[in-house]
Protein backbone atom coordinates (compact mmCIF):
# COMPACT_ATOMS: atom_id res chain seq x y z
CA UNK A 1 0.00 0.00 0.00
CA UNK A 2 1.12 3.51 -0.71
CA UNK A 3 0.01 6.54 1.30
CA UNK A 4 -0.94 9.97 0.05
CA UNK A 5 -0.65 12.33 3.00
CA UNK A 6 -2.41 15.71 2.90
CA UNK A 7 -1.40 18.36 5.43
CA UNK A 8 -4.24 20.77 6.16
CA UNK A 9 -7.98 20.11 5.84
CA UNK A 10 -8.97 23.56 4.58
CA UNK A 11 -10.20 24.50 1.11
CA UNK A 12 -7.35 22.97 -0.90
CA UNK A 13 -6.64 19.91 1.27
CA UNK A 14 -10.31 18.90 1.39
CA UNK A 15 -10.69 19.23 -2.38
CA UNK A 16 -7.54 17.15 -2.95
CA UNK A 17 -8.83 14.36 -0.68
CA UNK A 18 -12.19 14.30 -2.47
CA UNK A 19 -10.81 14.36 -6.00
CA UNK A 20 -8.12 11.77 -5.45
CA UNK A 21 -10.33 9.46 -3.41
CA UNK A 22 -12.38 9.04 -6.57
CA UNK A 23 -9.38 8.60 -8.85
CA UNK A 24 -6.87 6.49 -6.94
CA UNK A 25 -7.03 2.70 -6.90
CA UNK A 26 -8.16 1.90 -3.35
CA UNK A 27 -6.40 -1.47 -3.37
CA UNK A 28 -3.12 0.34 -3.87
CA UNK A 29 -3.51 3.69 -2.11
CA UNK A 30 -4.60 5.06 1.24
CA UNK A 31 -5.26 8.75 1.83
CA UNK A 32 -4.62 10.47 5.15
CA UNK A 33 -5.46 14.08 5.95
CA UNK A 34 -4.31 15.99 9.04
CA UNK A 35 -5.61 19.21 10.55
CA UNK A 36 -5.16 20.71 13.97
CA UNK A 37 -8.88 21.19 14.58
CA UNK A 38 -12.26 20.04 13.31
CA UNK A 39 -13.69 23.43 12.38
CA UNK A 40 -13.84 24.24 8.70
CA UNK A 41 -14.41 27.96 8.38
CA UNK A 42 -15.98 29.53 5.30
CA UNK A 43 -13.39 32.31 5.14
CA UNK A 44 -15.12 34.58 2.56
CA UNK A 45 -17.89 34.95 5.15
CA UNK A 46 -15.44 36.61 7.57
CA UNK A 47 -15.63 39.74 5.42
CA UNK A 48 -19.39 39.99 5.83
CA UNK A 49 -19.82 38.85 9.44
CA UNK A 50 -18.67 42.20 10.93
CA UNK A 51 -21.60 43.85 9.13
CA UNK A 52 -24.09 41.34 10.48
CA UNK A 53 -24.68 39.59 7.14
CA UNK A 54 -23.85 36.13 8.50
CA UNK A 55 -24.22 34.69 11.97
CA UNK A 56 -21.18 32.84 13.35
CA UNK A 57 -22.90 29.43 13.05
CA UNK A 58 -23.35 29.84 9.32
CA UNK A 59 -19.61 29.97 8.80
CA UNK A 60 -18.36 26.88 10.64
CA UNK A 61 -18.88 23.20 9.90
CA UNK A 62 -17.13 20.00 10.94
CA UNK A 63 -14.22 19.15 8.61
CA UNK A 64 -15.20 15.45 8.76
CA UNK A 65 -18.44 16.31 7.02
CA UNK A 66 -16.51 17.12 3.82
CA UNK A 67 -13.93 14.35 3.94
CA UNK A 68 -14.88 11.02 2.32
CA UNK A 69 -15.46 8.14 4.76
CA UNK A 70 -12.62 6.09 3.30
CA UNK A 71 -10.06 8.83 3.97
CA UNK A 72 -8.39 8.79 7.38
CA UNK A 73 -8.70 12.12 9.22
CA UNK A 74 -6.20 12.77 11.99
CA UNK A 75 -6.91 15.71 14.25
CA UNK A 76 -3.55 16.96 15.50
CA UNK A 77 -1.17 19.87 15.16
CA UNK A 78 1.76 19.06 12.85
CA UNK A 79 5.27 19.60 14.16
CA UNK A 80 7.41 19.12 11.07
CA UNK A 81 8.11 17.39 7.79
CA UNK A 82 11.30 15.40 7.32
CA UNK A 83 11.55 14.89 3.54
CA UNK A 84 14.69 12.78 3.82
CA UNK A 85 12.69 10.16 5.77
CA UNK A 86 9.40 10.65 3.91
CA UNK A 87 7.82 11.24 7.30
CA UNK A 88 5.70 13.86 9.00
CA UNK A 89 5.87 14.30 12.77
CA UNK A 90 2.85 15.35 14.78
CA UNK A 91 3.13 17.50 17.89
CA UNK A 92 3.67 14.87 20.59
CA UNK A 93 6.07 12.83 18.47
CA UNK A 94 3.94 10.40 16.40
CA UNK A 95 5.42 9.84 12.93
CA UNK A 96 3.33 9.29 9.78
CA UNK A 97 4.89 7.82 6.66
CA UNK A 98 4.05 9.01 3.19
CA UNK A 99 4.84 8.10 -0.38
CA UNK A 100 3.43 11.34 -1.78
CA UNK A 101 2.85 14.50 0.25
CA UNK A 102 0.54 17.45 -0.38
CA UNK A 103 1.18 20.55 1.73
CA UNK A 104 -2.04 22.58 2.04
CA UNK A 105 -1.49 24.39 5.33
CA UNK A 106 -2.55 27.80 4.01
CA UNK A 107 -1.51 31.19 5.30
CA UNK A 108 -2.52 33.11 8.43
CA UNK A 109 -2.46 36.73 9.63
CA UNK A 110 0.37 37.43 12.07
CA UNK A 111 -0.25 40.53 14.15
CA UNK A 112 2.76 39.51 16.28
CA UNK A 113 5.08 40.46 13.41
CA UNK A 114 4.46 44.23 13.65
CA UNK A 115 5.62 46.01 16.80
CA UNK A 116 2.70 47.39 18.80
CA UNK A 117 -0.04 45.75 16.75
CA UNK A 118 -0.97 43.01 19.20
CA UNK A 119 -0.36 45.21 22.26
CA UNK A 120 -3.15 44.43 24.77
CA UNK A 121 -3.91 48.14 25.08
CA UNK A 122 -5.21 48.22 21.51
CA UNK A 123 -5.61 44.66 20.17
CA UNK A 124 -9.31 43.84 19.78
CA UNK A 125 -10.09 47.15 21.47
CA UNK A 126 -9.19 49.67 18.74
CA UNK A 127 -7.11 47.45 16.41
CA UNK A 128 -8.88 44.54 14.74
CA UNK A 129 -8.35 42.00 12.01
CA UNK A 130 -11.14 40.21 10.14
CA UNK A 131 -9.07 37.41 8.59
CA UNK A 132 -9.64 35.19 11.64
CA UNK A 133 -12.94 34.00 13.02
CA UNK A 134 -12.33 35.55 16.45
CA UNK A 135 -11.17 38.82 14.91
CA UNK A 136 -14.17 39.09 12.62
CA UNK A 137 -16.59 38.40 15.47
CA UNK A 138 -14.94 40.92 17.81
CA UNK A 139 -15.06 43.49 15.04
CA UNK A 140 -18.79 42.94 14.54
CA UNK A 141 -19.41 43.93 18.16
CA UNK A 142 -17.00 46.86 17.99
CA UNK A 143 -18.69 48.25 14.86
CA UNK A 144 -22.16 47.86 16.33
CA UNK A 145 -21.18 49.97 19.35
CA UNK A 146 -18.95 52.50 17.64
CA UNK A 147 -19.93 56.13 17.77
CA UNK A 148 -17.76 57.32 14.92
CA UNK A 149 -14.34 58.84 14.37
CA UNK A 150 -11.38 57.90 12.19
CA UNK A 151 -11.69 54.45 10.64
CA UNK A 152 -8.54 53.21 8.95
CA UNK A 153 -8.68 50.12 6.72
CA UNK A 154 -5.16 48.82 6.20
CA UNK A 155 -2.96 46.21 4.51
CA UNK A 156 0.37 45.58 6.24
CA UNK A 157 2.23 43.90 3.41
CA UNK A 158 1.59 41.94 0.23
CA UNK A 159 0.94 39.17 -0.56
CA UNK A 160 -2.24 38.55 1.45
CA UNK A 161 -4.97 36.02 0.81
CA UNK A 162 -7.97 37.42 -1.02
CA UNK A 163 -6.17 40.69 -1.90
CA UNK A 164 -9.47 42.51 -2.62
CA UNK A 165 -10.98 41.76 0.81
CA UNK A 166 -9.69 44.95 2.52
CA UNK A 167 -11.01 47.11 -0.31
CA UNK A 168 -14.36 45.40 -0.04
CA UNK A 169 -14.26 46.04 3.69
CA UNK A 170 -13.84 49.77 3.02
CA UNK A 171 -16.78 49.79 0.55
CA UNK A 172 -18.97 47.83 2.93
CA UNK A 173 -18.05 50.10 5.86
CA UNK A 174 -19.12 53.11 3.81
CA UNK A 175 -22.47 51.44 3.04
CA UNK A 176 -22.90 50.25 6.64
CA UNK A 177 -22.40 53.67 8.20
CA UNK A 178 -24.55 55.31 5.53
CA UNK A 179 -27.37 52.90 6.30
CA UNK A 180 -27.01 53.59 10.01
CA UNK A 181 -27.23 57.30 9.22
CA UNK A 182 -23.86 58.11 10.76
CA UNK A 183 -21.60 58.32 7.71
CA UNK A 184 -20.84 61.99 8.41
CA UNK A 185 -19.44 61.02 11.82
CA UNK A 186 -16.92 58.69 10.23
CA UNK A 187 -13.85 59.37 8.09
CA UNK A 188 -12.63 56.31 6.20
CA UNK A 189 -9.05 55.98 4.95
CA UNK A 190 -7.61 53.15 2.92
CA UNK A 191 -3.93 52.69 3.75
CA UNK A 192 -1.84 50.38 1.56
CA UNK A 193 1.82 49.60 0.84
CA UNK A 194 0.89 49.42 -2.87
CA UNK A 195 1.11 52.34 -5.28
CA UNK A 196 -2.65 52.39 -5.78
CA UNK A 197 -5.91 50.78 -4.72
CA UNK A 198 -5.08 47.35 -6.14
CA UNK A 199 -2.22 45.29 -7.49
CA UNK A 200 -3.31 45.18 -11.11
CA UNK A 201 -3.18 48.55 -12.91
CA UNK A 202 -6.51 48.34 -14.79
CA UNK A 203 -8.25 47.28 -11.62
CA UNK A 204 -6.44 49.81 -9.56
CA UNK A 205 -7.88 52.60 -11.68
CA UNK A 206 -11.47 51.34 -11.61
CA UNK A 207 -11.36 50.55 -7.91
CA UNK A 208 -9.50 53.75 -7.03
CA UNK A 209 -12.37 55.68 -8.65
CA UNK A 210 -14.81 53.75 -6.51
CA UNK A 211 -12.92 54.86 -3.39
CA UNK A 212 -13.07 58.55 -4.23
CA UNK A 213 -16.76 58.22 -5.22
CA UNK A 214 -17.39 57.03 -1.68
CA UNK A 215 -15.30 59.69 -0.01
CA UNK A 216 -12.72 57.17 1.12
CA UNK A 217 -9.23 58.65 1.35
CA UNK A 218 -6.50 56.60 -0.36
CA UNK A 219 -3.05 56.55 1.33
CA UNK A 220 -0.72 54.62 -1.01
CA UNK A 221 2.96 53.61 -0.52
CA UNK A 222 2.55 53.32 3.25
CA UNK A 223 4.81 50.62 4.69
CA UNK A 224 3.95 50.20 8.37
CA UNK A 225 6.88 50.11 10.79
CA UNK A 226 5.06 50.09 14.12
CA UNK A 227 1.88 51.05 15.91
CA UNK A 228 2.07 53.40 18.87
CA UNK A 229 -0.52 51.90 21.22
CA UNK A 230 -0.52 54.89 23.59
CA UNK A 231 -1.31 57.53 21.01
CA UNK A 232 -3.07 55.25 18.51
CA UNK A 233 -0.85 56.24 15.63
CA UNK A 234 0.51 54.14 12.76
CA UNK A 235 4.11 55.03 11.89
CA UNK A 236 5.60 54.10 8.51
CA UNK A 237 9.14 53.07 7.62
CA UNK A 238 9.73 56.59 6.32
CA UNK A 239 8.24 58.13 9.45
CA UNK A 240 4.87 59.23 8.16
CA UNK A 241 2.15 59.07 10.81
CA UNK A 242 -1.53 58.18 10.53
CA UNK A 243 -3.73 58.50 13.63
CA UNK A 244 -6.78 56.26 14.06
CA UNK A 245 -9.70 55.61 16.37
CA UNK A 246 -10.55 52.27 14.84
CA UNK A 247 -7.96 50.38 12.82
CA UNK A 248 -9.07 47.41 10.73
CA UNK A 249 -5.84 45.87 9.53
CA UNK A 250 -4.77 42.85 7.56
CA UNK A 251 -1.63 41.81 9.44
CA UNK A 252 1.35 40.30 7.62
CA UNK A 253 0.24 36.97 6.14
CA UNK A 254 2.62 34.05 6.56
CA UNK A 255 2.63 30.35 5.83
CA UNK A 256 2.55 28.11 8.91
CA UNK A 257 5.66 27.97 11.12
CA UNK A 258 5.71 24.22 10.51
CA UNK A 259 7.21 25.07 7.11
CA UNK A 260 10.01 27.05 8.77
CA UNK A 261 10.60 24.25 11.30
CA UNK A 262 10.96 21.86 8.35
CA UNK A 263 13.32 24.30 6.62
CA UNK A 264 11.19 24.15 3.48
CA UNK A 265 9.98 27.72 3.00
CA UNK A 266 10.97 31.14 1.73
CA UNK A 267 11.11 34.28 3.89
CA UNK A 268 7.33 34.14 4.45
CA UNK A 269 7.17 30.36 4.98
CA UNK A 270 5.78 29.68 1.51
CA UNK A 271 6.91 26.49 -0.21
CA UNK A 272 8.76 27.08 -3.51
CA UNK A 273 7.04 25.08 -6.28
CA UNK A 274 6.82 25.01 -10.06
CA UNK A 275 4.08 27.52 -10.83
CA UNK A 276 2.38 25.37 -13.46
CA UNK A 277 2.39 21.96 -11.67
CA UNK A 278 2.83 22.80 -7.93
CA UNK A 279 5.60 20.21 -7.60
CA UNK A 280 8.21 21.20 -5.00
CA UNK A 281 11.37 22.65 -6.54
CA UNK A 282 13.38 20.37 -4.26
CA UNK A 283 11.48 17.12 -3.71
CA UNK A 284 9.88 15.00 -6.41
CA UNK A 285 7.18 13.54 -4.14
CA UNK A 286 6.02 16.76 -2.47
CA UNK A 287 3.45 19.24 -3.80
CA UNK A 288 2.16 22.45 -2.25
CA UNK A 289 -1.35 23.64 -3.12
CA UNK A 290 -3.50 26.60 -2.14
CA UNK A 291 -2.19 29.50 -0.10
CA UNK A 292 0.81 27.51 1.21
CA UNK A 293 2.76 27.67 -2.07
CA UNK A 294 4.85 30.52 -3.45
CA UNK A 295 3.14 30.72 -6.88
CA UNK A 296 2.74 34.32 -8.08
CA UNK A 297 -1.07 34.10 -8.24
CA UNK A 298 -3.69 35.47 -5.87
CA UNK A 299 -4.07 33.48 -2.68
CA UNK A 300 -7.75 32.65 -3.06
CA UNK A 301 -10.16 29.78 -2.83
CA UNK A 302 -10.98 30.15 -6.52
CA UNK A 303 -7.30 29.77 -7.41
CA UNK A 304 -7.06 26.70 -5.16
CA UNK A 305 -10.06 25.21 -6.93
CA UNK A 306 -8.64 25.70 -10.43
CA UNK A 307 -5.27 24.47 -9.21
CA UNK A 308 -6.62 21.28 -7.65
CA UNK A 309 -8.48 20.35 -10.84
CA UNK A 310 -5.25 20.46 -12.79
CA UNK A 311 -3.23 18.85 -10.01
CA UNK A 312 -5.55 15.83 -9.72
CA UNK A 313 -5.08 14.88 -13.38
CA UNK A 314 -1.34 15.52 -13.22
CA UNK A 315 -0.95 13.48 -10.05
CA UNK A 316 -2.23 10.33 -11.77
CA UNK A 317 0.44 10.77 -14.45
CA UNK A 318 3.11 11.57 -11.87
CA UNK A 319 2.60 8.39 -9.83
CA UNK A 320 2.72 6.23 -12.91
CA UNK A 321 6.04 7.76 -13.88
CA UNK A 322 4.79 9.90 -16.76
CA UNK A 323 5.47 13.61 -17.24
CA UNK A 324 2.70 15.90 -16.00
CA UNK A 325 0.93 17.48 -18.96
CA UNK A 326 -1.53 19.84 -17.25
CA UNK A 327 -0.28 23.41 -16.84
CA UNK A 328 -1.86 25.92 -14.48
CA UNK A 329 -2.13 29.44 -15.96
CA UNK A 330 -2.69 31.38 -12.72
CA UNK A 331 -6.42 31.72 -13.29
CA UNK A 332 -8.19 33.65 -10.53
CA UNK A 333 -11.63 35.11 -10.32
CA UNK A 334 -13.41 36.82 -7.58
CA UNK A 335 -16.58 38.64 -6.70
CA UNK A 336 -15.95 42.02 -5.11
CA UNK A 337 -18.53 43.37 -2.70
CA UNK A 338 -18.99 47.09 -3.27
CA UNK A 339 -21.61 47.77 -0.63
CA UNK A 340 -25.34 48.57 -0.66
CA UNK A 341 -26.19 45.18 -2.11
CA UNK A 342 -23.93 45.46 -5.14
CA UNK A 343 -20.81 43.72 -6.31
CA UNK A 344 -18.44 43.31 -9.24
CA UNK A 345 -16.52 40.39 -10.66
CA UNK A 346 -12.91 40.21 -11.78
CA UNK A 347 -11.16 37.44 -13.66
CA UNK A 348 -7.46 37.22 -14.54
CA UNK A 349 -4.36 35.01 -14.76
CA UNK A 350 -0.52 35.15 -14.75
CA UNK A 351 -0.49 36.98 -18.08
CA UNK A 352 -3.76 38.85 -18.45
CA UNK A 353 -4.92 41.78 -16.37
CA UNK A 354 -8.49 41.86 -15.14
CA UNK A 355 -10.61 43.22 -18.00
CA UNK A 356 -14.05 44.69 -18.03
CA UNK A 357 -16.74 42.82 -19.97
CA UNK A 358 -19.15 39.99 -19.28
CA UNK A 359 -18.01 36.73 -17.70
CA UNK A 360 -19.81 33.84 -19.34
CA UNK A 361 -20.87 31.35 -16.68
CA UNK A 362 -23.20 28.79 -18.22
CA UNK A 363 -26.41 28.29 -16.22
CA UNK A 364 -26.01 31.20 -13.79
CA UNK A 365 -24.24 33.90 -15.80
CA UNK A 366 -23.28 36.05 -17.50
CA UNK A 367 -21.86 38.29 -14.81
CA UNK A 368 -20.69 41.83 -15.58
CA UNK A 369 -16.91 42.05 -15.18
CA UNK A 370 -15.23 44.91 -13.34
CA UNK A 371 -18.50 46.80 -13.09
CA UNK A 372 -20.94 47.07 -10.25
CA UNK A 373 -24.19 45.19 -10.42
CA UNK A 374 -26.64 43.56 -8.07
CA UNK A 375 -26.20 40.23 -9.82
CA UNK A 376 -22.56 40.02 -8.79
CA UNK A 377 -23.51 40.56 -5.18
CA UNK A 378 -26.01 37.72 -5.39
CA UNK A 379 -23.25 35.65 -6.97
CA UNK A 380 -21.15 36.17 -3.89
CA UNK A 381 -23.93 35.13 -1.56
CA UNK A 382 -24.73 32.06 -3.68
CA UNK A 383 -21.06 31.15 -3.46
CA UNK A 384 -21.41 30.08 0.19
CA UNK A 385 -23.86 27.42 -0.88
CA UNK A 386 -21.66 26.38 -3.79
CA UNK A 387 -18.64 26.22 -1.46
CA UNK A 388 -20.21 23.93 1.14
CA UNK A 389 -22.17 21.76 -1.26
CA UNK A 390 -20.14 21.45 -4.44
CA UNK A 391 -16.67 22.92 -4.29
CA UNK A 392 -15.20 21.21 -1.22
CA UNK A 393 -16.56 17.86 -2.30
CA UNK A 394 -14.83 18.19 -5.62
CA UNK A 395 -18.04 18.34 -7.66
CA UNK A 396 -18.26 20.10 -10.97
CA UNK A 397 -18.78 23.84 -10.84
CA UNK A 398 -19.56 25.75 -14.00
CA UNK A 399 -16.30 27.69 -14.33
CA UNK A 400 -13.28 26.45 -16.32
CA UNK A 401 -9.74 25.97 -14.97
CA UNK A 402 -8.15 27.89 -17.78
CA UNK A 403 -9.01 31.52 -18.17
CA UNK A 404 -11.10 32.26 -21.23
CA UNK A 405 -11.08 35.52 -23.16
CA UNK A 406 -14.74 35.06 -24.12
CA UNK A 407 -16.77 38.12 -23.26
CA UNK A 408 -13.81 40.27 -22.28
CA UNK A 409 -13.16 43.64 -23.79
CA UNK A 410 -9.77 43.42 -25.46
CA UNK A 411 -10.06 46.87 -26.97
CA UNK A 412 -10.32 48.33 -23.52
CA UNK A 413 -7.17 46.50 -22.53
CA UNK A 414 -5.26 47.99 -25.42
CA UNK A 415 -6.49 51.46 -24.65
CA UNK A 416 -5.55 51.04 -21.01
CA UNK A 417 -2.07 49.91 -21.99
CA UNK A 418 -1.70 52.98 -24.11
CA UNK A 419 -2.54 55.10 -21.11
CA UNK A 420 -0.26 53.11 -18.89
CA UNK A 421 2.72 54.21 -20.93
CA UNK A 422 2.16 57.81 -20.04
CA UNK A 423 1.23 57.27 -16.43
CA UNK A 424 3.90 54.83 -15.36
CA UNK A 425 6.86 55.73 -17.51
CA UNK A 426 9.22 55.31 -14.66
CA UNK A 427 12.53 56.16 -16.26
CA UNK A 428 11.42 59.75 -16.70
CA UNK A 429 10.80 60.43 -13.02
CA UNK B 1 10.19 46.57 -26.59
CA UNK B 2 12.14 49.84 -26.70
CA UNK B 3 15.92 50.07 -26.76
CA UNK B 4 17.73 53.01 -25.19
CA UNK B 5 21.34 54.08 -25.01
CA UNK B 6 22.91 54.23 -21.55
CA UNK B 7 26.61 54.76 -20.81
CA UNK B 8 27.40 54.18 -24.47
CA UNK B 9 25.56 50.86 -24.77
CA UNK B 10 22.26 49.84 -26.35
CA UNK B 11 20.01 48.48 -23.63
CA UNK B 12 16.63 46.72 -23.85
CA UNK B 13 14.01 48.08 -21.49
CA UNK B 14 10.28 47.59 -20.93
CA UNK B 15 7.65 50.32 -21.20
CA UNK B 16 8.39 51.44 -17.65
CA UNK B 17 12.12 51.68 -18.31
CA UNK B 18 13.17 48.54 -16.41
CA UNK B 19 15.99 46.54 -18.02
CA UNK B 20 14.73 43.31 -19.59
CA UNK B 21 18.04 41.45 -20.08
CA UNK B 22 19.97 40.47 -16.95
CA UNK B 23 23.33 40.37 -18.71
CA UNK B 24 23.16 43.84 -20.23
CA UNK B 25 23.60 45.42 -16.79
CA UNK B 26 26.87 46.75 -15.42
CA UNK B 27 27.88 49.21 -12.71
CA UNK B 28 28.20 52.15 -15.09
CA UNK B 29 24.60 51.59 -16.21
CA UNK B 30 23.46 51.27 -12.60
CA UNK B 31 24.97 54.67 -11.84
CA UNK B 32 23.06 56.30 -14.68
CA UNK B 33 19.80 54.59 -13.70
CA UNK B 34 20.30 55.70 -10.09
CA UNK B 35 20.93 59.29 -11.15
CA UNK B 36 17.72 59.30 -13.21
CA UNK B 37 15.69 58.61 -10.08
CA UNK B 38 17.70 60.89 -7.82
CA UNK B 39 19.71 58.27 -5.93
CA UNK B 40 23.41 58.82 -5.29
CA UNK B 41 25.15 55.47 -4.96
CA UNK B 42 27.21 54.84 -1.78
CA UNK B 43 28.78 51.62 -0.50
CA UNK B 44 25.54 50.81 1.32
CA UNK B 45 23.55 51.20 -1.90
CA UNK B 46 25.94 48.94 -3.77
CA UNK B 47 25.70 46.23 -1.12
CA UNK B 48 21.95 46.05 -1.55
CA UNK B 49 22.08 46.23 -5.34
CA UNK B 50 24.67 43.45 -5.42
CA UNK B 51 22.53 41.34 -3.12
CA UNK B 52 19.56 41.80 -5.46
CA UNK B 53 21.65 40.81 -8.47
CA UNK B 54 22.97 37.61 -6.91
CA UNK B 55 19.66 36.68 -5.29
CA UNK B 56 17.90 37.04 -8.64
CA UNK B 57 20.41 34.69 -10.19
CA UNK B 58 19.65 31.93 -7.68
CA UNK B 59 15.95 32.56 -6.94
CA UNK B 60 14.87 33.54 -10.46
CA UNK B 61 12.79 36.46 -9.17
CA UNK B 62 13.42 39.96 -7.89
CA UNK B 63 13.60 40.06 -4.09
CA UNK B 64 10.84 41.95 -2.29
CA UNK B 65 11.69 44.42 0.49
CA UNK B 66 10.99 41.70 3.02
CA UNK B 67 13.31 39.27 1.32
CA UNK B 68 16.05 41.92 1.18
CA UNK B 69 15.56 42.26 4.95
CA UNK B 70 15.22 38.59 5.92
CA UNK B 71 17.62 36.97 3.46
CA UNK B 72 19.94 39.89 2.67
CA UNK B 73 20.05 41.33 6.18
CA UNK B 74 19.22 44.96 5.21
CA UNK B 75 16.36 46.24 7.40
CA UNK B 76 13.36 47.63 5.50
CA UNK B 77 13.77 50.86 7.40
CA UNK B 78 17.29 51.27 6.01
CA UNK B 79 15.98 50.51 2.50
CA UNK B 80 13.58 53.44 2.89
CA UNK B 81 16.44 55.74 3.89
CA UNK B 82 18.64 54.69 0.97
CA UNK B 83 15.90 54.46 -1.68
CA UNK B 84 13.21 56.86 -0.44
CA UNK B 85 9.45 56.32 -0.88
CA UNK B 86 9.44 53.23 -3.11
CA UNK B 87 12.50 51.17 -2.19
CA UNK B 88 11.40 47.85 -3.72
CA UNK B 89 10.79 49.43 -7.10
CA UNK B 90 13.84 51.68 -7.02
CA UNK B 91 16.24 48.94 -5.94
CA UNK B 92 15.02 46.68 -8.75
CA UNK B 93 15.29 49.53 -11.26
CA UNK B 94 18.90 50.28 -10.39
CA UNK B 95 19.82 46.59 -10.22
CA UNK B 96 18.47 46.11 -13.77
CA UNK B 97 15.85 43.60 -12.67
CA UNK B 98 12.08 43.30 -13.23
CA UNK B 99 9.74 45.01 -10.75
CA UNK B 100 9.31 42.59 -7.84
CA UNK B 101 6.13 40.52 -8.03
CA UNK B 102 4.80 39.97 -4.51
CA UNK B 103 1.86 42.12 -5.51
CA UNK B 104 -0.84 39.85 -6.93
C1 LIG C 1 -11.81 37.51 4.86
C2 LIG C 1 -11.52 36.57 3.72
C3 LIG C 1 -12.28 36.62 2.56
C4 LIG C 1 -12.02 35.77 1.50
N1 LIG C 1 -12.80 35.85 0.38
C5 LIG C 1 -12.54 35.03 -0.67
C6 LIG C 1 -13.35 35.09 -1.84
O1 LIG C 1 -14.30 35.87 -1.94
N2 LIG C 1 -13.04 34.26 -2.88
C7 LIG C 1 -11.99 33.39 -2.81
O2 LIG C 1 -11.76 32.66 -3.76
N3 LIG C 1 -11.21 33.30 -1.71
C8 LIG C 1 -11.46 34.10 -0.63
N4 LIG C 1 -10.68 34.01 0.50
C9 LIG C 1 -9.47 33.17 0.50
C10 LIG C 1 -9.73 31.69 0.74
O3 LIG C 1 -10.49 31.49 1.89
C11 LIG C 1 -8.38 30.99 0.88
O4 LIG C 1 -7.54 31.34 -0.18
C12 LIG C 1 -8.53 29.47 0.89
O5 LIG C 1 -9.28 29.07 2.00
C13 LIG C 1 -7.16 28.80 0.88
O6 LIG C 1 -7.27 27.43 1.07
P1 LIG C 1 -6.07 26.60 1.68
O7 LIG C 1 -6.54 25.21 1.72
O8 LIG C 1 -4.81 26.93 1.00
O9 LIG C 1 -5.92 27.17 3.19
P2 LIG C 1 -6.95 27.05 4.39
O10 LIG C 1 -8.33 26.82 3.89
O11 LIG C 1 -6.71 28.22 5.25
O12 LIG C 1 -6.53 25.71 5.14
C14 LIG C 1 -5.29 25.51 5.79
C15 LIG C 1 -5.50 24.46 6.86
O13 LIG C 1 -4.25 24.00 7.37
C16 LIG C 1 -4.36 23.78 8.76
N5 LIG C 1 -3.02 23.87 9.35
C17 LIG C 1 -2.09 24.84 9.14
N6 LIG C 1 -0.98 24.61 9.85
C18 LIG C 1 -1.19 23.45 10.53
C19 LIG C 1 -0.40 22.70 11.44
N7 LIG C 1 0.85 23.07 11.79
N8 LIG C 1 -0.93 21.57 11.97
C20 LIG C 1 -2.20 21.16 11.61
N9 LIG C 1 -2.98 21.83 10.75
C21 LIG C 1 -2.49 22.98 10.22
C22 LIG C 1 -5.30 24.88 9.23
O14 LIG C 1 -5.94 24.53 10.45
C23 LIG C 1 -6.27 25.01 8.06
O15 LIG C 1 -7.43 24.23 8.25
C24 LIG C 1 -10.94 34.84 1.61
C25 LIG C 1 -10.19 34.76 2.78
C26 LIG C 1 -10.46 35.62 3.84
C27 LIG C 1 -9.63 35.53 5.09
Amino acid sequence: MRNLLVLGGGTAGTMVANKLYKKLDRKEWTITIIDKDDEHIYQPGLLLMPFGVYSPEELIKSRRHFIPKGVEFIQSAIEKIVPELNQVFLVGGRAIDYDQLVIATGTTPRADQTPGMSDPKVWKKSVFDFFTFEGSLALRDALANWEGGRLVVHITEMPIKCPVAPLEFAFLADAYFTERKMREKVTISYVTPLEGAFTKPTCSRALGGMLSDRNIILEPDFMLEHIDPEQKIMVSMDEREIPFDLLVTVPLNMGDDLIARSDMGDELNYVPVDKTTFLSKKYSNIFALGDASDIPASKAGSVAHFAVDIFAENFMQHISGQPMTGKFDGHANCFIESGAGKGLLIDFNYETEPLPGMFPIPVVGPFPLLKESRLNHLGKLAFRWIYWNLLLKGRWIPISDQMSMAGKHRAFEEKQNGEKKEVDHYAHH
Amino acid sequence: MPTIEIAGKDIDVNEEGFLTKYDQWDEAIAKVLAEQIGVEMTDEHWKIVNFLRSDFKSAGETATSRRVQVVGGFPIKEQFVLFPKKPAKKMAYIAGLPKPKGCV
